[in-house]
């Protein structure tokens, strides 16, 4: 029987979509509906002298304002929900709304709640508000320095924490080697820039206690949880509900003091409360990416084998530690300094800056695209410093697929891999010696061609619980599913993961058809409202098909089980003697109809006829925790054309070799990579999040920041290796991030490429002309 | 002071009063529940608001509603049904289209323009029809292959099906507005 697993079927959640009547948070409408607008601060750092907002209460359609000293005691702060050990981490309190003193140009100071959306923007306009600007800095490195303004008093020198990966012996290493390369590298702000901005809509009966908050999350029972620390409301009075989410990249895992202003507004009013962020307000207030300043080393041999790696990284957290904030530059990105390599000495010290800014958290790939991103640099300048081809350079240090599962320095155990299957496989996608002549001939004519290669891995489907534990990470990592079968023999997934875009909706009803011998049309795949969903911790960092998926394979697994008990009590046949058979359960060796999977259902659910000690009912629930991570990897080529006169990057082809093991829907895993490598194009060629001396955003608007659009992004050529995982049910592994990662890596290093005839070695990204030129002019020695 | 206006929306004419300074796409959204229209920014940069007005994509947050008075506006929700899906519709399902499905109406309406004013786009035609239409899942590649497809499903019926394509913007919308 054709099984559903790895067809490309389209998607069961795109009519709703496509035809524009599926429900976002914005499009939520409740009887009594207000509206809340926020307050932010237009100063990075300043103490507020005055705050009045008697105009504001009086104005039309006002009903509440709110100020951070009147709520200040009712709630409690924001959390921060990631603690790594042995960092000393210090959180100061982030506030819902600032009291005295703001800190980042996007700050909380008050919130107006009206009857309309534009009464509450006009009320907004009525508050008076005396700013006593202080100095402010959003430079991570410069923010450590002596003189740098302090955000904190309790946080000497804005270091927020100071963590450690060590391996091996680095220093010895260093000393040791012949070969030794340096750089400074600054991985720019970014802005995940989900398309749909953030919005929540509370509403609060205070008859039953109840909350239920509709509101834009990855992970609507972390939600559920830090709003009730917040709130002070117990966790079981509070349902929290993500409607169609519209893209998140890790800017919506986070809680936010929105959706709790918008909670205590309908707690105190009894009526239902909506807020939505326009997308200036995403800018300043909604999470940024990155924000590195890394100081980075390899060394090795003459010969090419690597023998050490070491790091100094600033990494900005912004004004205040983010939901997973600390986790990102340590956990999710030391850990993975080995990339897909054997490199026996490795030593990073990270330190977590507080600065003038919007808080950093996760933006697609976390901490890992800045880790493959110093890596792959490293290796090309290893590489062009012993005149070797970087190809090899990556061969020779790849870890070979016979050592899994192999443990890195670092002490993480990588599952499976076989790095030079998935290199040689984009090789064979370009002839590398034609290009090279071609590179050659059009450098005769001052025309730069460049060549850029990644081989990268990453760490996802996280994790197990234990680790997760052992880490900080104030939760769970495991995932749970309820599979329900009806009388009529459909069936109900409810998966506690949340996903949001990823088509889950689709592939999980594919892995659970498949077990069935059910068509797909006969799953449904419930995720988004704790009310109905099992405890789950969300989509992010590539886990849901690995975990959710894995846990809902294993409820089916289990429904199934008891199914045959059934089967064999209605044919009166031994458990032993049934199996199950293109589509049905029969009984070994005897010809005839046997049981479909309906007709089973039918009986397990009106239980006329059940076997002994069997409850009625057919239906299971599954709980997942992986035993360890999954670490999908890849090779990518991207080759460029670098325009000398203007700086203009031009990208000629694009090649993808992605790793994810078993897929279960193609199509959905290439639209995966495709979002992700232009994503990555993105960060590489023309993103950045630009604060000018004084800690004002300059790039608070989408004029101001370079979104990719369809004409300036290539067509993505992809291909696929399938090394199977052996930490989950399904095999799989994870491709949400990894077009990411290996993009912006694969693009700054086809531009360096091009530009090596000028003794360029490196650019930090954005490669933006202006920047590809500057340096241009500097390498000829025109501009110093 | 709210001022009265007939809007016609999807064939079907809706008299609502409104403020002088309310945008078309909150009142498609807030007064007429068409809430299929998204809004992803307040600068015209994003086009996740794009509507037809008289045939021609343009952007609903650069359109004040009084504006669209007389004018012939089509969202997503008239465009097509789930019963009787648009071929544009059809082929965002087809091949991929969307993910997180948030810009994937006024995509679709961009598109719906484009194919009107020429049927049988190159790529890089389709790019830069596109370009004032942001989408952060997909890297354009599968929208752009489903605007090929629906050109190919639509056949050449086109340009016999919308003459005026070769029109400037229709009047009453302010230049600078629309992709």
């Amino acid at each position: 029987m054709a099984t559903l697993f790895g067809s490309g079927i389209k998607r069961r959640e795109d009519p709703r979509l496509i035809t524009g009547t599926a429900t976002y948070t914005d499009d939520v409408k409740l009887p009594g509906l207000c509206y809340a607008a926020m307050l932010r601060s237009p100063y990075a750092h300043a103490t507020i002298t005055r705050l009045d907002v008697a105009a504001a209460r009086k104005a039309p359609g006002v009903v509440a304002v709110y100020t951070g000293a009147e709520i200040k005691d009712r709630v409690g702060t924001v959390p921060c929900a990631w603690n790594p050990p042995n960092c000393d981490l210090k959180v100061p309190p982030h506030l819902l709304l600032a009291v005295d003193r703001v800190r980042y140009v996007g700050d909380g100071v008050a919130v107006v709640v009206a009857g309309t959306r534009a009464e509450a923007r006009d009320a907004i306009d009525l508050i008076e508000v005396d700013y006593d600007p202080l100095p402010a800095g959003t430079d991570p490195e410069r923010m450590t320095q002596s003189g740098a303004p302090l955000l904190h008093a309790e946080v000497p020198k804005n270091i927020a924490f100071t963590w450690v990966v060590n391996g091996g012996d680095a220093d010895k290493a260093f000393a040791e080697a012949p070969v030794k390369v340096k750089q400074r590298i600054v991985q720019q702000r970014l802005a995940p820039t989900a398309m749909e901005p953030r919005a929540a809509v509370a509403s609060y009966n205070k008859g039953s206690g109840q909350l239920t908050l509709w509101c834009t999350t990855q992970n609507p029972h972390i939600h559920r949880f830090l709003c009730s620390l917040i709130l002070k409301l117990p966790e079981h009075r509070i349902r929290v509900i993500a409607p169609e989410v519209g893209g998140a990249f890790g800017s919506k895992i986070p809680c936010y003091p929105d959706e709790a202003l918008v909670s205590l507004a309908s707690m105190d009013l009894g009526r239902p409360v909506k807020w939505t962020e326009d997308r200036s307000e995403n800018y300043k207030a909604t999470i940024h990416g990155r924000d590195h300043i890394q100081y980075v080393e390899m060394c090795g041999t003459k010969d090419g084998k690597i023998t050490g790696l070491r790091t100094t990284v600033y990494a900005g957290l912004g004004a205040f530690a983010s939901t997973a904030g600390p986790g990102i530059p340590t956990i999710l990105h030391g850990l993975v300094y080995s990339g897909a390599y054997v490199i026996p000495n490795i030593h990073g010290t990270i330190y977590g800056v507080y600065s003038n800014a919007t808080p950093v958290d996760a933006y697609r790939g976390a901490g890992r695209p800045e880790a493959a991103y110093l890596v792959e640099r490293l290796v090309d300048i290893f590489a062009d410093e012993i005149g070797m081809d970087p190809i090899e350079v990556r061969r020779k240090n790849f870890i070979p697929k016979t050592a899994f599962p192999y443990t890195v320095a670092t002490g993480l155990t990588y599952d499976s891999g076989d790095y030079e299957a998935a290199l040689d496989k984009a090789l064979s996608m370009i002839d590398v010696n034609i290009f090279r002549a071609e590179q050659e001939k059009a450098r005769k004519q001052n025309r730069y061609l460049g060549l850029g290669l990644v081989s990268y891995i990453e760490i996802c489907g996280l994790g197990p619980s234990q680790v997760a534990g052992a880490v900080g990470f104030g939760g769970g990592l495991y995932e749970s599913a309820i599979v329900r079968v009806y009388p009529t023999g459909v069936v109900r997934v409810y998966i506690g993961a949340s996903p949001h875009g990823q088509g889950e909706e689709t592939t999980f009803a594919q892995v659970v058809a498949d077990e069935f011998g059910l068509p797909v049309e006969s799953v449904e795949i419930v995720h988004g409202d704790t009310e109905t969903t099992p405890q789950g911790w969300g989509t992010y960092g590539s886990r849901t098909t690995a975990v959710s998926g894995s846990a809902v394979k294993l409820a089916a697994v289990r429904v199934k089980e008891k199914a045959k008990k059934v089967a064999a009590h209605l044919m009166e046949a031994n458990e032993a003697d049934v199996e199950w058979k293109d589509g049905s359960f029969v009984v070994k060796g005897t010809p005839g109809a046997g049981k479909s999977f309906a007709e089973v259902a039918v009986m397990a659910n009106v239980a006329w006829n059940m076997p002994s000690g069997v409850e009625p009912g057919l239906e299971a629930t599954a709980f997942f925790d992986p035993p360890n991570f999954v670490y999908p990897f890849g090779t990518h080529i991207c080759t460029v054309e670098v325009n000398g006169d203007t700086g203009e990057v031009k990208i000629l082809r694009y090649i993808a070799v992605d790793d994810c093991g078993p897929q279960i829907n193609p199509v959905i895993v290439d639209g995966q990579i495709h979002g992700g490598v232009v994503q990555g194009i993105g960060e590489g060629l023309q993103e950045i999040m630009v604060y000018d001396e004084d800690g004002q955003l300059v790039t608070g608007t989408m004029m101001d920041y370079a979104v990719p659009k369809a004409s300036q992004m290539p067509h993505i050529e992809t291909a696929h290796t399938c090394t199977p995982s052996p930490v989950n049910p399904l095999g799989v592994k994870g491709c949400g991030e990894a077009g990411t990662i290996a993009s912006a890596a694969c693009l700054v290093n086809a531009v360096c490429d091009a530009l090596s005839p000028l003794g360029i070695k490196h650019i930090d990204k954005p490669l933006t002309p202006a920047r590809v030129w500057a340096a241009i002019q500097q390498a000829k020695g025109g501009l110093q | 002071m709210k001022r009265p206006v007939t809007l016609t929306i999807n064939g079907a004419p809706h008299a609502v009063e409104v403020e002088p300074r309310a945008l078309l796409v909150q009142v498609l959204r807030d007064d007429l529940n068409l809430t299929g229209t998204h809004v992803g920014c307040d600068t015209s940069q994003c086009g996740a608001c794009t509507v037809l007005i008289d045939g021609h994509a343009v952007k609903s947050c650069t359109v004040f509603a009084l504006q669209a008075e007389g004018q012939a506006i089509t969202t997503i929700e008239g465009i097509g049904s789930a019963e009787k899906l648009h071929p544009l519709q059809a082929a965002f399902w087809e091949k991929h289209g969307l993910q997180c499905g948030f810009c994937t109406p006024g995509m679709i309406l961009c598109a719906a323009d484009l194919l009107s004013r020429n049927p049988d786009p190159s790529e890089v035609e389709i790019r830069h029809a596109i370009e004032g239409n942001l989408c952060r899942c997909t890297g354009y590649q599968n929208i752009v292959a489903a605007i090929q497809s629906a050109a190919a499903a639509m056949g050449g019926t086109n340009a016999e099906r919308t003459p005026a394509s070769t029109t400037a913007k229709p009047a009453g919308v302010p230049a600078g507005a629309g992709v």
